[in-house]
């Protein structure tokens, strides 16, 4: 082969072939999907999320939570999302369109959070997981997050947002408490509303059985 | 392979021996590329040093997380992703720049020109490789895989890579007339792919996103081929260049190059979707990417066999040759985590190994045990012929080779046989009589629990990979603290028993 123009014109082709196919097609007609109207309530969904929870995705980026924990749930039959409560059905384009980033994730080291807020955990509980994730999950392999909380010496009223019931050896000492600093306060804001229950046209579980194909 | 410009040697004394003078030319082209090509390999080796010190940590925080737990620039999120950024575009790129100027200066037998292209091209992209490091050190990183760089970052490495691309068609414009090797068309091929590859997805997810789905399409169009269209050409290019130099025989077949080399551009950008099979996108891409996956056997196969059988016959080599050492590690490899990819994109078995540790350790074996080994055995080729000094250790060599193939198996094996667990266990169901479909493993710490042990594993690997660099650190440096080597030396050995062919080692 010794034709430099032919050459780089095969180069120039093959991959021009699937920046068309993946790239160029998806984005015109995938990428055109917008939210879905609720007939009955007037409600477009997705539904955006609100200020506070927008930061705390900011910090979800920041502190790299996206490499242990997807937000996507594969459909009843194929792996057991359903079984383990990740997710009723599958992830549908549509469930992404009102978000500027997407952080769907590849890599479950932690549980899938797509529908994190849907579970029966509240801010108490995720406060305290993101101190220490053995306080709520001993055992758990998942990074400790102690400089999301402040430690402070208690003048006049406590803080009614100071962390209570914690193990003796997360207490903060006498005369001193531990409150969630904003960025703490942001990013639990964000997992409570991680949720898609809202069922699409085309989100309905392919295959019902809810079990092993 | 004869010179159509003959060296200045040979236009002195027109009676020299076409060997000397094909070799006085080669040396002529090395002196000329010495000052980029040398930049760029001690910026690798540093990028190098610094990615191992990040993996190291990042590994032990995943079995024993309180470890540096207090410090948030170094938690586990931000420590894993420097590591990434810094061994692809700090060792991996500036290793693969250097090796692909090199040899693209030899190949087109011309002299370097423009050297300040590349001064600023290299100054440029380890600026930039830097301040992106910084910036997810400091939580800016962008959350999208393989692209965590800041935007204020990323148009300092655009620039630089374009400088590059561009210096690299020009030397291959102003090439000796005559056959262009297999090793030019991987190598031009990798310079074009690159930067169309990196502009699109900076573009599309980062300075003006893409809605929904789309964004994970361009995000694994682009990972996956960062992979196959920039590591891969490189790394099949050395090897093509380095087999034949050091055997002193040709490649096997002109046909079976050709095939691999135009069936991996046909077949491998569409098979990065496969990363997200199972994910909210349409079937008919996720299936294009798995058909495409399995079709990369093709090229995957016949290289193998082309380089297996211009080996054959000569793996007695194996004991002297540093250079062949870890081409054939690495080339095996190549052949060995590719079938293995293919493999990870059917769908029943990407059920269970998608989402683990099996992944990692799958990317580990490609860009480690192919692409990082290919990169040392070419640096051990060309540091005597940049520097004009011989390796002054063999011991050193040995150390370098094997504490790191030893060490990247361990890794490879244990994570991947960790990753089969956590992969199986998040799946496996059982049905009862009654047809109640219940998990295996219920409690999802469980699975954790399980993992641990292979995570353990995976670190003490890391150590031996360590210990295998800071020997080629320190091997690097006192190369250059020798004095320059006299005339008549011979080249480093790992074994002084083995007989010494007539190629130079």
């Amino acid at each position: 082969m010794n034709k430099g123009p032919l050459l780089f014109l095969g180069i120039f082709l093959t991959l021009a072939f699937s920046w068309t196919g993946i790239v160029l097609t998806n984005h015109l007609t995938v990428g055109q999907i917008g939210t879905y109207i609720d007939a009955e309530t007037g409600t477009a969904f997705p539904q955006a999320v609100p200020g506070l929870a927008q930061q705390g995705k900011r910090v979800y980026q920041e502190l790299g939570c996206l490499y242990c924990h997807t937000q996507q749930v594969r459909r009843p039959g194929f792996g057991a999302d359903d079984l383990r409560g990740w997710g009723e059905r599958q992830s549908v384009p549509r469930d992404y369109v009102q978000q500027e980033r997407l952080l769907l994730g590849t890599m479950r080291t932690g549980p899938d959070l797509m529908n994190v807020g849907a579970r029966p955990l509240n801010a108490e509980w995720h406060y305290k997981h993101l101190l220490d994730p053995q306080i709520t999950s001993p055992g758990s392999n998942m990074a400790p997050f102690p400089f999301l909380f402040e430690m402070r010496k208690i003048v006049g009223q406590p803080s009614p947002k100071a962390l209570q019931g914690l193990p003796p050896q997360y207490a903060p000492p006498a005369g001193f408490e531990l409150v969630p600093t904003h960025r703490a306060e942001a990013l639990v804001a964000y997992l409570l509303s991680l949720k898609h229950e809202f069922d699409y046209p085309e989100s309905i579980p392919v295959n019902t059985s809810g079990g092993k194909k | 392979m004869s010179s159509a410009d003959p060296s200045f040697v040979a236009s002195l004394k027109p009676g020299t021996p076409e060997a000397t003078a094909e070799r006085a030319l080669l040396s002529e082209i090395d002196v000329s590329t010495r000052r980029p090509v040398f930049f760029f390999l001690c910026a690798a080796l540093v990028w190098l040093l610094v990615g191992t010190g990040f993996a190291l940590i990042a590994s032990i925080k995943l079995h024993n997380p309180a470890f540096l737990g207090q410090a948030e620039w170094l938690t586990f999120g931000n420590v894993r992703t420097a590591h990434l950024n810094s061994v692809v575009y700090g060792w991996a790129t500036n290793a693969a720049f250097a090796v692909a100027l090199w040899i693209m200066a030899r190949l087109s037998r011309t002299q370097v020109r423009h050297l300040g292209i590349l001064d600023v091209a290299g100054f440029f992209w380890n600026l930039g490789v830097a301040i992106g490091i910084v910036g997810i050190l400091r939580g800016d990183s962008t959350s999208i895989e393989w692209l965590e760089f800041p935007a204020y970052a990323t148009p300092l490495l655009f620039v630089a890579y374009a400088l590059i691309g561009i210096w690299a068609i020009i030397a291959f414009r102003f090439r000796q007339p005559g056959h262009v090797y297999v090793s030019q068309w991987y190598l031009l091929a990798a310079l074009f792919w690159f930067p169309w590859l990196y502009s699109i997805a900076q573009l599309m997810l980062v300075f003006a996103p893409v809605r929904g789905a789309v964004q994970p399409l361009v995000n694994w169009w682009f990972a996956h081929n960062v992979l196959g269209l920039w590591f891969t050409p490189i790394g099949l290019a050395a090897i093509y260049y380095f087999l034949p130099k050091v055997l002193g025989k040709p490649i096997h077949s002109y046909y079976l190059s050709a095939l691999g080399f135009w069936s991996l551009a046909l077949f491998y950008n569409w098979a990065g979707v496969h990363h997200l099979i199972g994910g909210p996108i349409p079937a008919w891409v996720l299936s294009a990417g798995i058909v495409a996956s399995l079709l990369m056997i093709i090229p995957v196969v016949t290289t193998g066999i082309n380089h297996h059988l211009t080996m054959f016959g000569s793996f007695g080599r194996l004991k002297d040759s540093p250079t062949l050492r870890f081409m054939v590690f690495g080339g095996m490899s190549y052949t060995l985590v590719s079938l293995i990819g293919s493999a990870m994109a059917v769908r029943s078995f990407n059920e269970i190994a998608h989402f683990t540790h099996f992944t990692v350790a799958h990317a580990h074996h490609g860009l480690y045990a192919f692409f990082t080994m290919v990169m040392f055995g070419s640096i051990y080729y060309m540091m005597p012929r940049l520097t004009g000094r011989e390796w002054p250790s063999a011991p050193l060599i040995s150390a370098h080779f094997w504490f790191c193939a030893v060490g990247i198996t361990i890794y490879v094996v244990g994570l991947k046989i960790g990753g089969l667990i956590q992969g199986w266990e998040m799946v496996a169901t059982t049905t009862s009589e009654a047809g109640e479909v219940a998990l295996r493993v219920p409690l999802f710490l469980d699975i954790v629990k399980h993992t641990l042990p292979y995570l353990v594993s995976r670190s003490l690997a890391g150590m031996m990979i360590t210990i295998g660099h800071l020997a080629f650190a320190v091997h690097f440096v006192w190369m250059l603290l020798q004095p320059r080597a006299v005339a008549g030396a011979q080249p480093v050995r790992l074994s002084p028993d083995a007989a010494l062919p007539a190629s130079r080692a």
